[in-house]
């Protein structure tokens, strides 16, 4: 979904079908719209109003909450939503691409009637904007780490369905080094070990043995899924002193991952506790994806794993080691995903609990494809799903007649469009799953 | 992913060549002695978290270098206790009064296989096919709200009443497959991708039906249906003092039918042919397209009825976690059948065991359940790379023995 460019004519446009897949976007676009405008700005009784709040108790400049009235402004924005279409169109007939702000700008108005008619004619009930955004940040941390691994592991060919048990395998070991050491952040930096285990496991089957990868992936989830349950169910059920939540860990004289605002930053309104008034992992994540970002298409090294994914015969034959860059590449990526995993535990102040990353890994694996197997898409899809999840979060306290479960749904549901197109082409490396043998 | 489509194959099966003089050979070389060593190292790994999480054994660990010979035996009694748990919690009961007490847990075991096979049979055909469906599980889903409404909504005479909720069972579960297969035609979704998310999809329908008032039991707020009537109910199959149901049986005939479908019918060879070379299939004038769909509803179709027997055979009423982790453990089972009709049997009723053992286990040895997720997941690990047993084991490599022989 980060970017919807307009098809590439090749022929004469002549049956329904190639019609079709001309206009999709177009039409996915006209629809949701219609939905707005239907939902939203007719179901929206007229005369009530939604109150939003911006600033959060304790910032230094107070926004004070402002309440709007509730049709007109989502009537406004199913109109906007229908510009935004037909500006779409416009670019295509012209055949010019429309940049990633579009379907950003569109998510964000469509967000906006959704929430504007959820809180509408609700006396006490404030929509709480910042808070919202900042969990959705905060939410996506695991998803953009998942999602890194994977598109590390499958810019060099090899399919990373594992991220779940890397994720898992992180919250764990984080949770159990820090409540031993007292320190949250020796816990945070112990979590990248078992992802990295998991990775190695990954890239002994996949790559020394030519077992199939997903095979592999989808085995070591339940590998990693049996082995914590069962440490939990014993050893951390019995010592209840190794598995501690951050607060404990901070009350023994060691340190929690709180907040660590960053000074100035921080100060502004919306943007400032959004992103920079998170914790030491949300700025490693920021770190992260910028250095993958730059390293993956401007370094040689990242030419070489590229290469490596996407036509491993070349690689080889101009003298990259094919088999060394991959397993190099699966550890790494597990690593960067048991990282992730420290979120579920040490960065979120929870004890560890069985499976408690619940599917989070397969969202993480869409968003990589949604992203597009690039850190930048990563992050903007992964931020999209965190932003879902809080509006589910947020809609449950409004009390939205929407049934959670089906916003729930949502990520999954554009996965499967994103994958089979509907949402603009997404492509693969061209060697993915496919074991290289001399 | 869709540039790796097809690369997916179950493994091939490489038997005895029917050559006398090798018959030694073929049996170290053969796929046969992989299972049982697969299954014997993972016994072994289970083993040793088994004496990792035991209190006994890190007591007496504690003093080791002085009397090394404690820990020892206390690991050796650890694992002796979960193993005949495990053995008295799925086959026979040893202390049991009466013959029927003893043979309970067998009969418990089959229980529990019979949705893994279901299940497992599904996805193995997908496997021949080439498809690698990982969504068993929101196909049982499906099939078990299927199954489950047509159970406690309708009120039928014996007979057409399950006749009528194992139809629901199979159109639950076949759409749920039809999706991912017509996708994977029309646009070349990758089939892993929507298969995952539409477990999700259908896990979250279940929670919201499941939250309607009309589908919870009266007087209760509990995302729990009314139980099934008793006429949409598989009969049991020997008595009402064992929960073995005729589903079962009806397992053991898909496996049949399913034996028959993929090795006598014409639909059968195609799907294998495409599974085999989907290029070469294609030029034989097989429509791939259509197979993929084809495969897929049947997958889902196999998968919905395991659904339907937890609903209409074990549980008897629908629930949130009435899949349990069916879809999940079915991959194992029919990675570890090696997608073979006859191998998903015996490998259900293997996993069937390893699950009915959990209360036993948990009760006399003091050990979750969750140490059988270890056991099938390496079993599986070890079983997809022979070479590694074969290295494990110190076994000769079959290729290198067979060009010393060529």
């Amino acid at each position: 979904m980060t970017t919807v460019s307009a098809s590439v004519h090749t022929g004469p446009a002549t049956s329904l079908r190639s019609l079709l897949s001309q206009w999709k976007a177009v039409i996915g676009y006209a629809v949701i719209a219609l939905v707005s405008l239907i939902a939203f700005g007719l179901g929206t009784e007229s005369g009530v109003s939604t109150s939003f709040t911006v600033s959060q108790t304790g910032d230094a400049l107070q926004v004070p909450a402002f309440s709007v009235s509730s049709q007109p402004v989502t009537l406004t924005l199913s109109v906007i939503l229908f510009a935004l279409a037909g500006y779409q169109v416009w670019a295509q007939l012209r055949r010019e691409p429309v940049g990633v702000w579009l379907p950003i700008a569109f998510g964000l108005a469509f967000m906006g009637a959704l929430l504007t008619w959820s809180g509408a004619g609700r006396e006490n009930t404030n929509v709480a904007l910042t808070g919202m955004l900042v969990s959705g940040v905060f939410l996506a941390v695991p998803l953009v780490f998942g999602a890194m691994a994977g598109t590390l592991c499958e810019r060099s060919g090899v399919v990373n369905i594992a991220i779940e048990g890397q994720l898992l395998g992180g919250a764990f070991l984080a949770v159990v080094v820090a409540s031993v050491t007292d320190n949250a952040y020796i816990g945070m930096a112990a979590a990248p070990i078992a992802g990295a285990l998991v990775g190695a496991l990954l890239a002994l089957f996949a790559v020394r043995y030519w077992v199939d990868q997903i095979v592999v992936g989808v085995v070591l989830n339940v590998l990693v899924i049996g082995i914590t349950s069962f440490l939990f169910s014993t050893v951390l059920s019995d010592n209840p002193e190794f598995n501690q939540a951050g607060a404990q860990i901070g009350a023994q004289g060691g340190v929690a991952m709180q907040s660590l605002p960053i000074p100035l930053l921080s100060e502004i309104p919306i943007l400032g506790p959004v992103f920079f008034d998170q914790n030491a992992l949300v700025y490693l994540m920021y770190v992260i994806v910028i250095v993958f970002q730059v390293m993956l298409f401007k370094s040689r090294w990242g030419l070489r794993v590229r290469a490596v994914g996407e036509h491993p015969k070349a690689a080889d034959t101009v003298g990259i080691k094919v088999n060394r860059t991959r397993v190099r590449n699966t550890i790494l990526g597990g690593a960067i995903a048991g990282l992730g995993g420290a979120f579920f535990t040490v960065a979120s102040g929870l004890s560890f609990s069985k499976e408690m990353t619940s599917g989070k890994g397969y969202i993480a694996l869409a968003a990589m494809i949604l992203g597009r197997w690039n850190p930048k898409g990563a992050l903007l899809a992964a931020l999209l799903f965190g932003f879902a999840d809080s509006l589910r979060i947020q809609l449950g306290v409004i009390g939205s007649s929407i049934p959670s479960e089906f916003l729930a749904m949502l990520p999954y549901l554009a996965t499967i469009f994103a994958v089979a197109g509907l949402v603009g082409k997404s492509r693969p490396p061209a060697a993915e799953n496919i074991p290289y043998k001399k | 992913m869709s540039a790796a489509e097809n690369k997916t194959e179950a493994p091939e099966e490489q038997g005895f060549d029917g050559d006398p003089r090798s018959l030694l050979r073929s049996v170290v070389e053969s796929n046969g002695l992989v299972v049982f060593l697969a299954v014997l190292a993972a016994l072994v790994v289970g083993a040793v978290l088994v004496v990792f999480a035991d209190e006994s054994v890190q007591d007496a660990s504690s003093y080791f270098f002085s009397r090394p010979m404690d820990t020892l035996s206390a690991a050796w009694g650890a694992i002796t206790d979960a193993y005949v748990a495990m053995f008295q919690g799925s086959i026979y009961n040893l202390h049991a009064d009466s013959f029927s007490g003893s043979i309970k847990p067998l009969t418990n075991s089959l229980t529990f296989s019979a949705p893994l096979i279901f299940a497992g049979l599904g996805l193995g055909v997908g496997f021949r096919a080439g498809l690698f469906n990982i969504g068993a599980q929101g196909q049982v889903i499906l099939g078990a709200i299927m199954a489950g409404f047509v159970g406690f909504a309708f009120h039928l005479p014996f007979g057409v009443h399950l006749a009528l909720a194992v139809i629901g069972a199979i159109l639950g579960g076949a759409l749920w497959g039809f999706i991912p297969g017509l996708l994977k035609a029309t646009t070349g979704a990758h089939e892993v991708i929507v298969t995952i998310m539409l477990n999700y999809v259908g896990l979250y329908l279940l929670a919201w039906l499941l939250s309607l008032e009309s589908w919870q039991a009266p007087g209760s707020d509990n995302p729990k249906s009314p139980r099934i009537d008793e006429t949409a109910e598989w009969p049991s199959l020997l008595g009402d003092s064992f929960g073995l149901h005729w589903g079962f049986v009806a397992a053991l005939l898909a496996a049949w039918g399913v034996w028959w479908l993929m090795e006598r019918s014409t639909w059968g060879f195609t799907f294998r042919a495409v599974g085999a070379n989907p290029s070469a299939a294609t030029i034989a004038g097989m429509n791939v397209k259509v197979t993929y769909v084809l495969v897929m509803v049947i997958a889902g179709t196999l998968a919905g009825l395991a659904g339907g027997t937890q609903v209409l055979g074990t549980e008897k009423a629908l629930t949130t976690g009435i899949a349990g982790s069916i879809g999940f453990d079915a991959i194992t089972v029919a990675l570890l059948g090696r997608s073979r009709p006859l191998g998903i049997v015996a490998a259900g009723i293997l996993f069937g065991g390893l699950r009915a053992s959990g209360p036993t286990l948990q009760v006399q040895a003091g050990l979750p359940i969750d140490i059988v997720l270890v056991i099938q997941s390496v079993i599986v690990l070890f079983i997809a790379a022979p070479p590694l047993v074969r290295f494990l084991f110190r076994l000769p490599d079959p290729r290198l023995v067979k060009e010393v022989t060529a």
